[in-house]
């Protein structure tokens, strides 16, 4: 109940700051705008040669893990100006949980991951986007999972190395690879075998394809194998996480 | 309030290939009664702000033992934290929140509820001269008012002790001494114990009860800032004389004041500490005066807790600070 209590105090904080800001809430809501209008109109006549009726239910997926995976990457830049300005230590010197400390923090980009989704979902819908209703809500759920995980790691390791310039390179030479190979922007069906059998060891390639397949109703296996890759890394990179806020001297 | 016995802490470093302990803190032995106010003293790197950071339970004692405010540093240190305030050096609120809602979340951390934090933090801003901006963002204050901010942050859960580290620091002289006011009257008005770090020895002078010196990881001197004074052999007595061949004769009159000693002469200048200078200078003017030396000038100077720090680190505290 108090561990509760605090995760909200904490998320209710991070919150009400980032809404003040309008930069956050704009650039948030512009980044799925942009892919959708900018990119979306290129896949559409690729969109037989894919194998789908409509180009959407394979592109509107993968910006939703990209959303999930690069929004949430990057939060814990934010977090490096907190440390910066006393805020986390001041916090560790409250008997509040260190983990509601991360948990809060999460749960805002949770939410910032749930409107973004929205927005794209329903802005594809204006474009053409039709796909099951329960697969789209399900999608949904993975992509936060995911993003939670991102989140959780990204704080972790901002507080861990404490500076942008550790930071940002370490999370571009993770970002891009796993961008690519996740097939986020084109199924890695398109490319040959060695990138295919290279892009199998990205597990978030599992989650795309899982998510591209409830999107069209289809809840068999790879929306199953979907499922556990989302659930096995939210849980360690959380875990992870909750490890690294509890640890002394963070 | 606190009794440390022979807190320690150690880093693991590397040196090379090698991996070496370091020793940040050695061994610390402190205590600190109810209602005082005792002051931290050491150079940077002395051990201050990890003797500090253990106390407040941010880092775990490698060896010793703490109780803080009652209860243990390594095993309770929930109930530690519920207990005492501390105001960092680094401050703690974002400069993009409003000064009244990081108030008031903090209070909320402690698990104070969200009306009865709003009514600590409004009566806090009232007291620290904050009235009038509770909704302003902390990036747009002074940095006398982002400090009482901080203590008012530190205050908000009414702890029966207050760390402050470096209360001061970075503040032009008015905000300075208007910050040590609102330190004094912790005291007075809510009977709070403050154990505060500084290297500002007028600070550490006008502020504490009692100073704790450390210097390479252990206490090195504790007493009020009147005894550890009066522990530098006396006064120190400088003469001047106007002319340089006659600075022999007024050397040996110091001297003679004190059996056995011998005064320093720098150029048209001796010295020498005299255990009271009020009792000697009589004397010591007439004796001048029966020799015809001829003074320039004439100074008697109290000992400062620069020279105590001098004596006991054998380093002044501003080459490091």
């Amino acid at each position: 109940m108090t561990f509760l209590r605090e995760t909200w105090v904490v998320f209710w904080r991070q919150l009400r700051i980032a809404l003040r800001n309008p930069a956050w809430v704009i650039i948030g809501l512009m980044q799925p705008i942009l892919y959708l209008v900018l990119f979306g109109p290129l896949l559409e006549p690729l969109a037989a040669q894919l194998g789908a009726a409509n180009a959407y239910t394979i592109f509107v997926p993968g910006l939703l893990v990209q959303l999930g995976l690069f929004g949430a990457l990057f939060a814990g830049f934010g977090l490096i100006a907190e440390w910066r300005a006393g805020v986390i230590e001041a916090e560790r010197v409250t008997p509040a949980s260190r983990t509601a400390l991360l948990l809060g923090r999460i749960l805002r980009d949770v939410v910032q991951l749930v409107v973004q989704g929205v927005v794209l979902i329903s802005l594809g819908f204006v474009f053409g986007l039709r796909a099951s209703v329960p697969g789209m809500l399900y999608g949904l759920l993975l992509t936060v999972l995911l993003g939670a995980a991102c989140a959780a790691a990204s704080n972790a390791l901002a507080l861990t190395t404490k500076s942008e310039d550790v930071m940002a390179p370490l999370l571009n030479s993770i970002a891009m690879p796993v961008l690519l190979l996740s097939g986020i922007l084109l199924p890695m069906s398109l490319g040959p075998q060695w990138l295919q059998t290279l892009s199998d060891f990205i597990p978030t390639k599992s989650v795309v394809e899982g998510i591209r397949a409830v999107f069209v109703g289809d809840f068999g296996q790879p929306a199953l194998w979907g499922t556990i890759w989302a659930v096995v890394i939210f849980v360690v990179f959380v875990f992870l996480g909750q490890r690294t806020f509890r640890k002394e001297n963070a | 309030m606190i009794h440390a016995r022979g807190l320690a802490r150690s880093f693991q470093a590397r040196k090379g290939r090698e991996k070496v302990e370091v020793k940040a803190v050695a061994g610390v032995d402190l205590d600190v009664e109810k209602g005082e106010i005792v002051g931290f003293l050491g150079p940077n790197g002395a051990g201050k702000t990890t003797t500090l950071r253990m106390l407040t339970t941010l880092l775990t004692p490698t060896a010793g033992t703490a109780t803080v405010a009652g209860f243990d540093v390594a095993t309770q240190a929930a109930d530690v934290r519920r207990n005492i305030g501390y105001v960092s050096q680094s401050g703690s609120t974002s400069p993009e929140a409003l000064a009244g809602e990081e108030v008031v979340d903090h209070g909320r951390l402690y698990g104070i509820s969200k009306a009865q934090a709003e009514k600590r933090g409004r009566e806090l801003f009232d007291q620290l001269d904050l009235e009038g901006l509770w909704t302003r963002k902390p990036g747009a204050m002074s940095g006398g008012q982002r400090r009482r901010l901080d203590i008012a942050m530190g205050l908000v859960h009414d702890p029966t002790l207050v760390f402050l580290d470096e209360p001061t620091t970075g503040l032009d002289p008015q905000a300075r001494a208007n910050l040590w006011e609102h330190i004094s009257a912790l005291r007075t008005e809510r009977d709070a114990t403050v154990f505060l770090t500084t290297h500002y020895l007028d600070e550490a002078d006008a502020l504490c009860d009692r100073i704790l010196v450390i210097d390479h990881g252990e206490i090195v001197a504790s007493d009020t800032p009147e005894a550890l004074k009066r522990q530098i052999a006396g006064d120190l007595i400088e003469l001047t004389v106007a002319d340089g061949a006659q600075v022999g004769a007024a050397a040996t009159a110091l001297a003679a004041l004190v059996p056995g000693s011998s005064a320093d002469i720098d150029g048209r200048t001796a010295s020498l500490r005299v255990p009271r200078a009020g009792t000697e200078l009589a004397g010591l003017l007439r004796e001048l005066d029966r020799q015809k030396v001829a003074l320039d000038s004439i100074e008697v100077r109290r000992p400062t807790l620069d020279d105590v720090f001098l004596t006991v680190t054998g380093r002044s505290l501003r080459e490091d600070a």
